[in-house]
């Protein structure tokens, strides 16, 4: 049995100096796991993601990053990522190393990592200048036809974790909506550590296994942890919680209001559930309206 | 010249990138301005229009505008879910995307486009997002749309960085690297539409949207823009075409 509560898995699994990922495409990022680890005061941490979100910039605000790995930076459709602009522009609280890629080269660099293989080629960059900010790009010659491809090194991350509507205690994790590049950065993973809304019964999951995302046989920790993934969403549980979103540039504008933020509603709570009940009504507001699909007939 | 017009200037661009689209074609949406044009097309003239988002919705039909690219609405309406592995292998990298849609902080006059720095990249002036899918949908896409306002900062001559390729240098540059798609082939802006010279690939000034005078162009760009010879007045959308636009999509 791998379940277990946040603060064990991360103090578990995310040591300082790691290399870390928590992967979710604008859905089901793991909010959750992001405020545990600032909690735990992890240090020296390689955070990679394509989008660092908010959860990145509050971890690089609490001092938890060194470097930075992604494809796109910024607050979706507010404005820039401010305490990931003040650590580059300002070395506040200290300075922060940036590796830089498009989501394809981000995408192949974990499905690189999940297959072992070296590398991935991909047709990309002619013409960009990335390849000369950051010198992990690089060109490779095909075997066959003699083009020239990009290539990108693989992404073996220590630990990866994920947000997911349901798993059993083993963690076979079924995920619905989008899928982002989840199956690629747990693959690739040393460690896995998922994070559900629900925990099923393996009957659940054997009954529609077309939907398992991530098997058992990868996953370390299982944490149960109903909205962890607020204010980012879950498909078919609560929305995203988009004015948190627009309400976030007020709140990292400065190093003194993001510190007040984080005293607030990350180091002033114990865990998850007690962010939630401090949220209250609020949560409510977003619950997911029901929209099944027809079921499928598994028979033979 | 003042002309009165029955919308805005951002309504236009926007009505005029959606009529850039065609019926049955595919698009990899960008969020922003291309998000609202592509639902706008859908709505209105190219009810087959298969929109992709690099989240992985593959023909959605989202029944509120997204607000990003990973908005619930759009799955919920999707043909297809696939993981962002398929989205940038199977469908951008093997060929299957029609029209790439952008916007940009930087477009210079080869259609180059910057969202990562202004200024030096180790020491930036100002710090952009950087690439997301950018760059591959610009080498990818059969063909690409940029959208985006237009003043003299965010139309340099030459980009201080290029994220996503244009015609590069231009006299067939681009085609020279062998890149796969054919880069941009219109560019729309709150001034005017401007498209590539054949010979040059240089973007030349096609259509001016009413109420904008020529010196407003010249004084917005960071080089001397030529003037097609038959360049026109963008004409308005039609009503139904705003009332769509107004009912469905919000106020711009």
């Amino acid at each position: 049995m791998k379940t277990m509560t946040m603060a064990e898995a991360i103090a578990q699994f995310v040591s300082n100096g790691d290399t870390l990922v928590i992967e979710g495409f604008t859905h089901l990022i793991c909010f959750a796991a992001g405020h545990e680890i600032i909690r735990q005061g992890k240090k020296h941490l390689t955070v990679c993601r394509l989008t660092p979100d908010l959860i990145y910039d509050q971890m690089i605000a609490a001092g938890c990053v060194d470097k930075l790995v992604f494809s796109w930076a910024g607050n979706p459709g507010v404005g820039p990522l401010n305490a990931l602009r003040r650590a580059v522009e300002q070395g506040v609280p200290h300075p922060l190393a940036l590796e830089e890629y498009s989501h394809f080269g981000m995408v192949s660099r974990f499905a690189a990592g999940a297959a072992h293989l070296p590398f991935m080629p991909l047709e990309d960059y002619a013409g960009s200048d990335l390849p000369e900010v950051n010198p992990q790009i690089r060109t490779v010659e095909c075997p066959f036809t003699g083009k020239q491809l990009a290539a990108v090194p693989a992404l073996n991350p220590d630990v990866t974790i994920i947000h997911a509507q349901r798993a059993d205690k083993e963690g076979n994790t079924q995920v619905w909506g989008l899928l982002g590049v989840q199956k690629e950065a747990c693959f690739a993973a040393k460690k896995v550590i998922v994070v559900v809304e629900e925990l099923v019964d393996t009957a659940t999951i054997r009954k529609d296994p077309n939907r398992t995302l991530i098997p058992g046989m990868i996953v370390d920790a299982v944490v149960v942890e109903p909205f962890g993934a607020h204010p980012s969403f879950a498909q078919g549980y609560y929305d995203r919680d988009n004015a948190f979103y627009k309400d976030y540039a007020e709140i990292s504008k400065d190093t003194a209001s993001m510190q007040a933020y984080l005293d607030e509603w990350v180091y002033g709570v114990p865990d998850r559930a007690t962010y939630c009940q401090k949220l209250g009504p609020n949560l409510d507001k977003l619950l997911a309206k029901q929209q099944l699909c027809e079921a499928v007939n598994y028979g033979y | 010249m003042v002309t009165k017009t029955r919308c805005t200037l951002k309504e236009l661009m926007i009505a005029s990138a959606s009529n850039e689209l065609r019926e049955g074609e595919v698009v990899f949406v960008g969020i922003g301005l291309p998000n609202v044009a592509c639902n706008l097309a859908v709505r209105t003239h190219a009810l087959n229009l298969t929109m992709i988002y690099e989240s992985g919705a593959v023909g959605t039909r989202p029944e509120r505008l997204p607000i990003s690219i990973g908005d619930p609405a759009l799955v919920t309406s999707s043909l297809s879910i696939c993981s962002m592995f398929d989205v940038f292998n199977y469908y951008l990298q093997g060929g299957r995307i029609d029209v790439g849609f952008l916007g940009g902080a930087q477009v210079d006059r080869y259609g180059n486009i910057n969202s990562t720095v202004i200024g030096d990249y180790e020491h930036p002036k100002v710090r952009l997002p950087g690439s997301g899918g950018a760059c591959e949908i610009a080498v990818h896409a059969k063909r690409l749309m940029i959208v985006t306002p237009q003043s003299l900062r965010a139309f340099p001559e030459q980009v201080d960085f290029v994220t996503s390729p244009g015609f590069l240098q231009g006299n067939h540059s681009r085609q020279k690297l062998g890149i796969p798609g054919a880069g941009p082939q219109v560019v729309i802006t709150d001034k005017g539409i401007y498209r590539p010279c054949p010979e040059t690939q240089e973007l030349m000034l096609v259509s001016i949207h009413p109420g904008i005078g020529l010196d407003e162009v010249r004084d917005t760009l960071g080089w001397a823009v030529r003037v097609a010879s038959d360049c026109s007045v963008t004409p308005e959308p039609d009503e139904a075409v705003l009332q769509v636009l107004r009912e469905k999509l919000g106020s711009f």
